[in-house]
């Protein structure tokens, strides 16, 4: 159990290691040096102090050596293109607001999906089945910035009390959630109707019932608990695509995110933000995944069995 | 019976034409491929989506060639036209034709798409076949690389690699677009073809072949690799949409192909950027283009996927 436990812990960091090895790589693959193309008049004596302050006089693997101390210590470095903030402090203010977007897009999105799904299986081929397949063949045709949009233009346009951006009240973040929940809403509802489906016709179900137990009962007990199981497997997928998602919808409602920081941060070619929020994207990233990978095997024995076999 | 029967002649006469037809099987024998054509046919929705996707593929080419004006013609006397009887779709702000662009958007992010699912699909295949016919300890090996390339975040390499090889503002290129995709992109089919290999290694038909000495290779090209086609091609159809949305996020990003080449990305980026003085139509038109063009994948994705289930089969 703990050995397994272990093998992920060590896969994690090895994965981790590799991004920030990408990224340190890549950043520095960029043709000319950051302040080269900026300021041509710059005076050499200027240009060299630059270069200093970002330790880009140094050869490439000391480096990358204090990068990975630096990270260690939870240290981003400095931006580049802003004197006022550090990377450190940038994260810590757009943080909390993708969070908050993402929690909230993943509650929606937890409690709307699975349902939707289960209501589908269980009136197959029937009204209910068609309108929540509907909803999510919708989900997953139209890509968060078209549903952003036209949220803004048929909602927030004609309703008062809806803003169609920024940030601040809670009202802000209703529409925004909902755009970012509908593709993993989708997903999941498409996911717990097969899987439902699968698990009603098993023979347990049937005993169940001949047992006498109510529909609801079977139904609360015996197959949604199990059907379950698969959403809670791309629960780490989602939220990946929820952090992308908000990458967008960060931009179209003008929400003061880590999303838009990135998106700037890529405008202006500031790459020790780029570095900087991509790295903390991937530390959270890969958290998420070994949680939901750790959930999931408590909540499966299955999976550690096999696992283990291996 | 008697001993003494006397065989005749008459006996051994040949059968009638007739009753030896009479074994012969009188209809064609369905295919496998005939048979999953046939039960997809059934399936209103994907034939829905096929349909779709063979008039946008045709008009892809066709509309810029209907278009009245050049994808890169500016006309700074009509800009932000709204959609008429000139410019079907209207014009963007530097008096663009958008019937001519949108087309043209969707011809790229087609190429986009079905290039990228093309490498994955050719990587995935090689990867995944080599792993499942590999020793134990090679496979091994091989799925804990895949499994680390596949837990870098896709999106995020996308983003580096489109910012690392491409000049700030002016766009990537297409080759970089598709590199980024499939970098990470092959790893669901080398698991998907690895899976299956392994399953089908064990089937009898190939240990008859072993027996007779076939080699590893011969098994895996006659007899894995086709017996795997049915649930590669479900994983195909289903990666070309993803590969459609990223570029658009990408574009929408303003991450997407250099300017003045248009992606629905890239249009509904210019068009979210005119939305607040209510010029919707520009977003609408690359939304919608966009949104069928995923829509129709998906169900033609799902549709193959039903066709092909033995389960489903009566």
């Amino acid at each position: 159990m703990s050995k397994y436990f272990l093998k992920r812990l060590a896969m994690a960091v090895v994965t981790l290691l590799a991004i920030i090895t990408i990224t340190f790589i890549l950043m520095h693959s960029v043709p000319g040096d950051p302040f080269a193309n900026e300021n041509k008049r710059m005076p050499e004596a200027v240009y060299q102090n630059l270069m200093k302050k970002y330790g880009l006089d140094k050869p490439y693997s000391h480096q990358y050596i204090m990068y990975l101390k630096n990270i260690a210590r939870g240290d981003f470095g400095e931006s580049m293109k802003s004197n006022t903030e550090t990377v450190n402090e940038m994260i810590a203010r757009g943080f909390p607001v993708s969070a908050q977007l993402g929690l909230q897009a993943l509650i929606i999105a937890l409690i709307f999906g699975p349902v939707l799904g289960a209501i589908a299986a269980l009136y197959q081929n029937k009204l209910p089945d068609y309108i929540s397949m509907i909803i999510s063949i919708i989900g997953v045709s139209v890509p968060s910035f078209v549903m952003g949009s036209f949220l803004i233009q048929f909602i927030a346009r004609n309703v008062d009390w809806i803003p169609i951006g920024g940030w601040g009240e809670w009202k802000h973040t209703i529409l925004p959630s909902f755009a970012l929940a509908l593709m993993p809403l989708a997903q999941m509802a498409r996911l717990m109707r097969s899987s439902m489906l699968e698990i009603i016709g098993q023979d347990y179900i049937k005993t169940a019932k001949s047992k006498g137990i109510s529909r609801t009962a079977v139904i609360m007990k015996h197959a949604v608990r199990n059907a379950i199981l698969p959403i809670i497997s791309i629960l780490g997928t989602t939220i990946s695509n929820l952090l992308v998602g908000s990458f967008v919808i960060e931009k179209i409602f003008g929400i003061p995110g880590l999303g838009m920081f990135f998106t700037t941060s890529i405008y202006n070619r500031d790459y020790t933000l780029i570095m900087g929020v991509t790295v903390f994207y991937a530390i959270v990233l890969i958290a998420m995944l070994l949680l939901v990978d750790i959930a999931y095997t408590l909540i499966d024995p299955r999976i550690r069995l096999t696992e283990e076999g291996r | 019976m008697k001993a003494d029967m006397a065989y005749t002649k008459e006996m051994f006469e040949k059968a009638p034409q007739e009753l030896r037809d009479a074994e012969g099987i009188r209809r064609p024998s369905i295919k496998y491929w005939a048979d999953v054509w046939r039960r997809l046919k059934q399936n209103k929705l994907a034939m829905v989506g096929l349909i779709l996707l063979i008039v946008m593929g045709i008009m892809s080419f066709a509309g810029t060639q209907i278009a009245k004006f050049e994808y890169y013609e500016q006309n700074l006397t009509k800009i932000n036209v709204k959609p008429n009887s000139e410019y079907w779709f209207g014009t963007d702000e530097l008096g663009r034709d958008l019937f001519s662009r949108a087309w043209l958007g969707t011809r790229y992010s087609l190429i986009i798409g079905l290039l990228a699912a093309f490498i994955d699909f050719g990587i995935g295949v090689v990867y995944g076949g080599v792993a499942g016919m590999a020793s134990r300890r090679v496979d091994a090996i091989m799925m804990r690389i895949a499994e680390v390339i596949y837990s870098i975040p896709y999106m995020l390499v996308v983003v580096l690699l489109s910012v690392v090889f491409s000049e700030a503002g002016s766009g990537t290129s297409m080759f970089v677009l598709i590199l980024a995709m499939t970098i990470t992109g092959w790893v669901p089919m080398a698991n998907l073809v690895r899976g299956q290999v392994l399953q089908l290694k064990e089937s009898e038909y190939s240990l008859a072949s072993e027996s007779l000495g076939a080699s590893k290779g011969w098994i895996l090209k006659k007899h894995i690799i086709p017996n795997t086609l049915g649930p590669i091609l479900v994983n195909v159809t289903l990666t070309i949409p993803r590969a459609i949305f990223a570029e658009a996020t990408l574009g929408f990003l303003g991450l997407g192909l250099q300017p003045p080449k248009p992606s629905l990305g890239t249009l509904a980026n210019d068009g979210l950027a005119v939305m607040p003085i209510g010029l919707f139509y520009q977003i609408l038109i690359p939304a919608i283009l966009i949104s069928l063009l995923m829509f129709a994948f998906n169900v033609l994705g799902d549709g193959l996927r039903d066709a092909l289930d033995p389960r489903l089969r009566k």
